[in-house]
Formats: C-alpha cells, sequence, structure tokens
C-alpha cells in the first residue's frame, strides 16, 4: 500500500525509462569485502528508475567516512564533501535549485558526532532532503575507534578499557528534530530497504533513513545482536502504518502498553488476537508514539516510524521571493536608496 | 515656553565662515547616538559637504548606564574640500553625561567647544564617571569653552502637554542637542523632519514629540546666544552626480545584489549573525525581489557549506563574516578551492583574537584570508578602502569568482563598514558586464578541463544532461576530475591552482600612486586606512616633502607593476591596525627592508600618527 498522497509537481516529468545500470558510474567500488555498503548502494541504484527523477536532476551530497564515497559510484551530480557538512551543502542545493532531488549520505560519525549540528538544523527546517545515515556503531575509515553510537563499555582502538559514554539514539534525535519522515532500515534485509528507501525518495520534505549497516572489518556483526539473519524475526518489529505492532514466527509475539507508556511484549494467538496490540500510526501529528518506538530495543522496531506532510523550506523560500516580487526589481532604484542629493555639474 | 515655535526666526547672529569641523557626539549607549550621528551626517550631505563619519560603540548593547564602559560615540568630519578621514581632534563635543565628558574631553582641540547636559551632572553619575568633583564647577576644563545646557528639563519644556511619560520624554533630548548643533553649523532641517515623520508614522504622538525637541534645540541655540556665532561651511566641489550617504556594510551588500542582477546569476548569502558583519545579511535580506536567496545558517560552517552547495548548483554564492568566522569557514573554504567553485567570502574585520574587540576596527586578518588554511590553498583576496568602496570591490570580487572559479575573499573592516560617506550612485550602465562563462560542448566536457585564457574549469551545474559529474575534496586527477592520489599529478594540480590565481594579476588596473612616482618615502597602505594615510602623505606633500602613497585593493595576487613602483623610493613604509602584515608580504616577495607603522588599539589611524610614524622611520626608529 502506499500511502504517500503527496503532490511532486516539483518534479521533473519522467523521460524514457531510466533502469538500475543507468544510475551506475564508471568508478571501480573500494569498499571492503562484506561491507554492508555494497547492498545499500545497490538498493539504492535499483529504486531510483521508480522514481522518475532524471539522472542530471538528481544529486547525492556526502561527508566523510566509508558511506561518504557513495557519490562516487552514482552516475548523477554528485559532491564528496568535508567532515559533517553534508547537510548544508545539501539544504542550499535544494533551495537554491527546488527543481533538483538531493540525497545526503552520512554515517554515525559523519551526521551525529561532527556533523551533528547540522543534521539537526536540516530535519527542523524540513528541508526537502533525503537523508540516510548508514549506523554500524564504529569510525572504520579511521581504522576502528568507537563512534557516537558505539555501545557503552565497547572495546576498540580508542577505547581499549571500554567506553565510557552512552550512545546516541539517532531515530530520537531525528524525532526531536521533527524530521517530518523518520524511518529505520537493516542492510541485510534487501527488500524491505527498497520499499523504504522509495517511501523516503518520494517524501517531500527532511526525510531521515538510519540503516543499520555492517563494518565486516571493524565491528563485524555491527548488528547481529537483532538483524542477524537467525534471530531478526525474534528481534525485530517491522512497523506497518494503521496495523497492530504484530512479530516473531507467525506473529505470535505483539506490543501493547502498560502502566500507560510502556511498551510490553505479549504472546498473540494469531486465530483470536488481543484487541489492546498498539496500532501504529506514522501519520500522528505529534511525535510522541514515534519517540516511544525509538527507544525500544527489545524488540527493535524497523519501518517508518513518522510520516507527515509540512510545507518545505524550499517551498517557503520560493513563497517568500514571489511575494517580495510584487515590488519591482529595479537595480538603480535599489543604488539610490531612500535619500539622494544631485550636484550639478 | 508655553508652545514651540515651530518657524525658525531669521538669523541675526554672526555667522562665520570654516573650511571644514569636527563633531563628536557622546553619551550613554542608550542615548541614542548613534541614530543622532546619523540624521546629522544626513543633513550635512544635503548642506553639499564631503564627509567621513566614525561610529564607536561598546559590544554591550545597553552597558551599565552612566558608566565609561557604555560610552557610545559619532565622530563626523564634514568640510567644503575632499574629506579623507573622521577627523583626529573634534572642534565640538557633545557629552550627553559626566562618563561620555570623561572618555572624550581630552581628545577636543584645545580651545574646541564642549557641549554637555548640565541635568546629568548629578553625584550618582559624577561617581559612576570616577569624578571625586563636578568638572563643570573647577577648573579642570579650562582648555576648552564649555557650555552646559539643561538638556533633560528643557526637552520635558518643550514636550509639555503632549502625554508623554518621563521615560518617553528623556528619549527626545537627543534631538534637543541635534536642533542646536544643526543651528551652530547652519544645517537644514528638513531631511531630519521627514525621517521623523516616516519613522513614527504609526505613531503622531512620538513623531511630534521629535521634531518638536528638534526645532526647540535650534531656536534655543539662537536665542539663548548660546554660542556667541554660528558657523557656514561652504558647498564642496564634488564631481557631479546623484549622491547618497552609504555605510560600508550598506555599499557591501548594494555590490552584491549588482553583481548578482548584471550578470543574471541569482544571489545566495548564507550567513550567521556576527559583529560587525550582520548588516550585510540583514540588507541583503530586504531584497528578496531581486530573486535573492538569504540562508541564516546555524553557524559560520554551514553559512560557508550552504554557499558552496549554492555556487555547485550555478547561484552566485556568499558568505558574510568577522575573522571568528572565517576561522571556523577555514576548512570549507579550502572545498570551494579544490572542488574550484566561485564563493565570495567577506571578512569585516574586528579587532582579535578570538572574541577579541567585536565593535573596533582592526586589519590583522590579512595573513589569515593569504594563509589560513590547511595545504597549499590559494586564494584570490581583495580590499575596500572607503565605505563607498566596499561596493566596488564586493562587486568585482564576485567577476573575479565567476570569471576564473575560485574563491574569493574581500576583506573590509569595523570602521568601513559603520562609517559612511557621499557616495556617487553608479549609474547601472558604468557596471562592467560580466556572465558565466559558457559551458563548452558536451564532447569536449571534462569537470576539470580548462580555459587556457584563465585556467577556469567549466561551471557544468545540475540540469546539464549529459553532464553529471563528482566533484569532493579529495584531490582530482588533471582534466577529469576523479579522485587521485598519484603523486606526480598532486603536484602538477597544486600548481595549476596557484597557477589560476595568480593569472588574475591580468585583472588588475595599472597602480595609481598619490605623488610622484620616484622619491624617499613610499607609503604603502591597504583597506580602510587610506582615508588617513591619503591626509597624511597630502599634508607632507605640502610641506614639500618627497612623499607619495599606493593604496592596495589587490592583496594576492599583488599588482604585477608594484615591484617597479617600490624600486623608486628609497624608503618604504606601511602603515597597518595590526603587527605588520602587509609588511611581512611586501618584505617576502619584493625583498625590500620596508618599515611599518603599526597601530594597535581598535581604533583607526589619526593623520597625525601617520606623519610622526614616516618622521620616526626617516629619524631610523621603529
Amino acid at each position: 500500500m502506499d500511502d504517500h498522497d503527496h503532490n511532486f509537481d516539483t518534479l521533473p516529468a519522467a523521460g524514457p525509462a531510466l533502469t538500475m545500470k543507468d544510475f551506475k558510474s564508471d568508478q571501480m567500488v573500494r569498499w571492503c569485502p562484506g561491507c554492508g555498503d555494497f547492498a545499500i548502494l545497490s538498493s539504492v541504484q535499483k529504486i531510483l528508475p521508480a522514481l522518475g527523477v532524471p539522472r542530471e536532476k538528481t544529486v547525492f551530497v556526502s561527508g566523510i567516512g566509508c558511506s561518504s564515497r557513495f557519490p562516487y559510484y552514482m552516475n548523477t551530480y554528485g559532491f564528496h564533501s568535508i567532515h559533517g557538512r553534508a547537510p548544508t551543502l545539501a539544504t542550499a542545493i535544494k533551495c537554491a535549485r527546488p527543481d533538483l532531488q538531493v540525497w545526503v549520505v552520512t554515517g554515525d560519525g559523519d551526521g551525529l558526532s561532527i556533523g551533528g549540528n547540522h543534521l539537526i538544523h536540516a530535519l527542523r527546517k524540513n528541508a526537502d532532503l533525503k537523508i540516510l545515515l548508514f549506523n554500524n556503531r564504529i569510525y572504520g575509515l579511521t581504522k576502528g575507534q568507537y563512534s557516537p553510537t558505539s555501545e557503552f563499555g565497547k572495546k576498540t582502538k580508542s577505547s581499549p578499557m571500554g567506553t565510557i559514554d552512552e550512545p546516541l539514539n539517532p531515530l530520537a534525535i531525528a524525532l526531536a528534530s521533527e524530521a517530518t519522515f523518520v524511518a529505520r532500515a537493516v542492510d541485510t534485509d534487501l527488500p524491505f530497504l527498497g520499499e523504504i528507501l522509495t517511501k523516503a525518495g518520494k517524501h517531500k520534505g527532511s526525510a531521515f533513513v538510519e540503516i543499520l549497516q555492517n563494518c565486516a572489518v571493524f565491528n563485524d556483526g555491527s548488528w547481529d545482536e537483532v538483524a542477524g539473519k537467525a534471530v531478526r524475526d525474534e528481534k525485530m518489529l517491522r512497523l506497518e502504518h494503521g496495523k497492530p505492532m504484530l512479530f516473531g514466527k507467525e506473529g505470535r509475539q505483539g506490543v501493547r502498553l502498560k502502566n500507560g507508556f510502556e511498551p510490553e511484549v505479549v504472546a498473540v494467538d494469531p486465530a483470536n488476537p488481543p484487541k489492546d496490540l498498539l496500532v501504529h500510526d506514522a501519520k500522528a501529528k505529534t511525535p510522541t508514539l514515534a519517540h516511544l518506538l525509538a527507544q525500544m530495543h527489545e524488540p527493535m522496531p524497523h519501518g517508518v516510524f513518522r510520516d507527515v506532510s509540512k510545507p518545505t523550506l524550499d517551498q517557503l523560500m520560493e513563497e517568500q521571493i514571489a511575494a517580495a516580487k510584487s515590488k519591482p526589481a529595479d537595480l538603480q532604484a535599489l543604488l539610490r536608496g531612500a535619500e539622494t542629493w544631485t550636484v550639478a555639474a | 515656553m508655553t508652545e514651540t515655535p515651530t518657524q525658525v526666526p531669521p538669523k541675526t547672529q554672526t555667522i562665520e565662515e570654516v573650511e571644514s569641523a569636527v563633531i563628536r557626539f557622546a553619551g550613554d549607549s542608550g542615548d541614542g547616538i548613534q541614530l543622532t550621528g546619523t540624521q546629522f551626517s544626513t543633513a550635512t550631505a544635503f548642506a553639499g559637504n564631503d564627509l567621513a563619519t566614525f561610529p564607536d560603540y561598546p559590544a554591550e548593547i545597553r552597558a551599565p548606564a552612566g558608566t565609561l564602559a557604555g560610552v557610545s560615540g559619532f565622530q563626523i568630519q564634514f568640510s567644503s574640500h575632499e574629506v579623507l578621514t573622521p577627523g583626529d581632534a573634534p572642534d565640538v563635543l557633545v557629552a550627553m553625561n559626566p562618563a561620555a565628558l570623561k572618555t572624550n574631553a581630552k581628545n577636543v582641540k584645545k580651545g574646541g567647544l564642549i557641549v554637555v547636559n548640565k541635568d546629568a551632572f548629578n553625584s550618582a553619575n559624577l561617581k559612576k564617571a570616577g569624578y571625586e568633583a563636578s568638572p563643570l564647577e573647577d577648573a579642570s576644563l579650562s582648555d576648552w569653552r564649555v557650555i552646559p545646557v539643561e538638556l533633560t528639563r528643557l526637552t520635558r519644556q518643550a514636550l509639555e502637554g503632549l502625554g508623554l511619560s518621563p521615560t518617553e520624554t528623556e528619549r527626545c533630548k537627543n534631538f534637543f542637542a541635534l536642533g542646536m548643533m544643526y543651528w551652530l553649523y547652519d544645517r537644514p532641517l528638513d531631511a531630519t523632519r521627514r525621517w521623523i515623520e516616516t519613522k513614527f508614522a504609526k505613531k503622531p504622538k512620538f513623531a511630534e514629540a521629535n521634531k518638536r525637541a528638534l526645532d526647540a534645540g535650534h531656536v534655543y541655540a539662537e536665542t539663548a546666544e548660546l554660542f556667541g556665532c554660528h558657523y557656514r561651511v561652504r558647498r564642496a566641489p564634488i564631481k557631479p552626480g546623484v549622491y547618497r550617504n552609504v555605510t560600508g556594510n550598506e555599499a557591501t551588500a548594494l555590490g552584491l545584489v549588482a553583481a548578482s542582477a548584471v550578470s543574471g546569476l541569482p544571489l545566495w548569502l548564507g550567513s550567521y549573525p556576527i559583529t560587525p558583519a550582520s548588516e550585510i545579511l540583514h540588507e541583503i535580506s530586504k531584497h528578496k525581489n531581486f530573486g535573492v536567496k538569504t540562508f541564516q545558517a546555524e553557524d559560520e560552517i554551514a553559512a560557508m557549506g550552504s554557499a558552496i552547495g549554492a555556487a555547485f548548483v550555478g547561484m552566485l554564492a556568499t558568505t558574510t563574516t568577522s575573522g571568528p568566522g572565517v576561522a571556523l569557514k577555514s576548512e570549507a573554504i579550502g572545498l570551494a578551492v579544490m572542488t574550484e567553485l566561485p564563493v565570495v567570502v567577506v571578512n569585516v574585520q574586528r579587532g582579535g583574537p578570538s572574541t577579541g574587540l567585536p565593535t573596533k576596527t582592526e586589519q590583522a586578518d590579512l595573513l589569515q584570508a593569504l594563509y589560513g588554511r590547511n595545504g597549499e590553498c590559494p586564494v584570490p583576496v581583495l580590499a575596500a578602502a572607503t565605505p563607498g568602496d566596499c561596493f566596488k570591490m564586493a562587486y568585482e570580487a564576485c567577476r573575479l569568482a565567476v570569471k576564473y572559479m575560485t574563491p574569493v575573499f574581500l576583506l573590509t573592516d569595523g570602521y568601513l563598514a559603520n562609517g559612511s560617506e557621499p557616495w556617487r550612485v553608479p549609474p547601472t550602465s558604468e557596471l562592467e558586464k560580466f556572465a558565466a562563462p559558457a559551458l563548452p560542448p558536451l564532447a569536449e566536457f571534462q569537470p576539470y578541463k580548462r580555459d587556457p585564457e584563465t585556467l577556469a574549469r567549466p561551471w557544468a551545474t545540475p540540469g546539464a544532461k549529459g553532464y553529471e559529474h563528482r566533484i569532493g575534496g579529495i584531490e582530482k586527477a588533471d582534466v577529469t576530475g576523479n579522485v587521485s592520489y598519484d603523486p606526480d599529478n598532486h603536484e602538477r594540480m597544486v600548481r595549476l591552482r596557484a597557477a589560476k590565481v595568480a593569472k588574475i594579476a591580468q585583472d588588475i588596473p595599472p597602480t595609481e600612486v598619490l605623488g610622484a612616482r620616484t622619491g624617499d618615502v613610499l607609503l604603502v597602505g591597504w583597506g580602510g586606512t587610506y582615508g588617513a594615510i591619503t591626509a597624511a602623505v597630502q599634508e607632507m606633500q605640502k610641506a614639500g616633502r618627497k612623499v607619495s602613497a599606493v593604496h592596495l585593493r589587490h592583496l594576492n595576487p599583488l599588482p604585477p607593476d608594484l615591484g617597479e613602483i617600490l624600486a623608486g623610493f628609497k624608503h618604504v613604509v606601511v602603515p597597518e591596525l595590526n603587527m605588520g602584515q602587509l609588511l611581512k608580504v611586501l618584505r617576502a616577495k619584493y625583498l625590500v627592508p620596508a618599515k611599518g607603522i603599526n597601530k594597535i588599539k581598535g581604533r583607526p589611524f589619526m593623520v597625525s600618527e601617520i606623519v610622526a610614524g614616516v618622521d620616526a622611520v626617516l629619524k631610523g626608529g621603529n
């Protein structure tokens, strides 16, 4: 079910149909064998043709880190910027040129540590960006230091005795920043990843997708405890708008609230499901339910947490300019200003 | 006085003609001193004089009332001939309270006039200013002609019956003082009356109050025969044209908008509020009807990042800030160098280091602009010389950025930014046309294939089908722009980027020399010291000394004819409001034993300091 009801009038009409191959650049992909980034790259290349945006109107912007090499592998316009700053370039790219579709590729270090400030402001401004945050809970490109999403106590090269700082929750940050589309996906669940990326691509406004991603070299099994193939069905809860929250083999477990605010797992008889299961509402105006879900670890929710519609930054900017243009743009009058005097020859 | 006459009575007292005058208004930062000064400047411009102003205010919006730290000042020099500086020493000081008197009296010319608000000289204010006894009642001010005026009481009287609260009445006393000064220097009142009517269009009571205060001050100055005589400064012979007053920040903003309008490239300004640059953001934000997009970013880095993004997609991208902001933007400026995108970075310099002196002027960011980035990272650097010159240099910065596909620094400073001067409004037909260079045919396109004339790379922007390409901060392969770690390629690219910036020398006009092209001393200046250096050189030339000056607007690259000019003089002297930054550059590049005249007080040069500095250099000092 496609529950998007946005209009796409700023997006160009589709030309001759593109294929996945059209979005691959001629550059050799240089990630480590086994890296989760390969799957995400091919997933993005796969879903783009269906969005109907021509290559020349598509821009990928990244910061620094393994994930940020992404734009080089896309046969679109691309900008590999500097550490943490991709949202700043991308926000301006979209506002300057509302006809473009703009994607940001970032990681847990790039987006939440050095670039945390830019991320929250791009989201709160509802800049029309599709922000993909690859979260592998480690610094890979600098060879294995802990990141702002590393688990408390994690031993890494820079924390031989274990980290002593609590990790950030990327979705809680995105929700607190009032992002209008917030989702989570996993690099090993490709069909669902593709579905989420498509929804993010069609969303008009700030779309934030946390992708749980494996670093095969410095943090192998980054998310195995919840996203490993053997445990995934029991440990992850797939969110679907308007549906009760069921998970586990044949949906034999469900989530309901106890004491008002606390989610609890209950056994479910599929033939006779309990009436008090939580029903997902991604369209709720306030992100209260989404916040509650973002705090859950067992099971870990994935899917679309929030999907609401608000005017975007580029739209509002264009509206102000259109309103201002009721006054003619007379350069000579501008230079003269309010008070002038004439010195005669 | 029950009714304030609105008709100015005929002038009966003698009028003495003077060539020029310097007036300084001083008071609490809440006294409306800057407004009073600006109004006096407008009236003076309408009187046909040349002028230069120096607003000088504390960093605190409202420092504790009555304290020395809270004193705000506004100095103006006006004349029947060319005015280059706001003047060394005031002929007239208007001091609204004891603190303003204390901080400013010593600078007033001996025999000059000091008008004080007598009502503010109570024991509390005297104590706050550090006076043991009232200076109005002892001999401490005997070097000057002191005129105590009951400003507060007289204003209150003039506004009687309007139903204003005591605080509201008190706020009008600056217009009473302004009215007195208008009489003293025979200025027209109508521009200020018009301003009041517009400003308080929706509050007629306040409009009436301020007009009454202005008129009452004017009449009082005459009828009370306070000053004995008043002065007339004849119109200055000025190049014909339409004129307005402009501050440096206004002129910078207008230059950027004009460059956008003429080139057809829509303007992007990404900026973060910072003193003393914020007015540029305010000004440009008002002109959205020109299609400009202003973006108040979350921080300085984001402001620069946004400008790079906007440049990537084809806008005329700019960012405006001051030194601390440039420090934060530096990594991103390097990205603009690497990706060879046109971005104009305006640095309105202030006293540093760190937060330093936010509201005071300095020229200590030249080396930061030239060298303050990692790697070999050349950026062209321009500097404006006067408030009005900010327009021309902002425009030129945009033209060069687009022509050479490079970030460009424009250095102005707090003195230029807030100071104003009459500015001949250029007819738009006089503005040099420029546009984005044409995109090469697709078959010949490579992201880093350069134009042989300028070494600029092509500016292919999203939307151009077939031109899709990726750029970034990693070293680029020559021509293709792909990622390259090849050692020879890196050296070639470092040299190419430097050669491209060096090519801008071909756009620099021949250097103007003030005075003979050979002689004893050449003063080399840059930026906001233009007025003081020029006035000092003219004074020394009148005294028969073989002194000349050049004023640099291009700091990187330097004008190609500069070496030859330097060689024509026995001594090269470089006055700067820093510890000798251009001095270092000139010594390194031209191997000349140049000497500096340096001042680091957060204040502009006085003409006398430059003359004394030259003397000291010639005597073997410094």
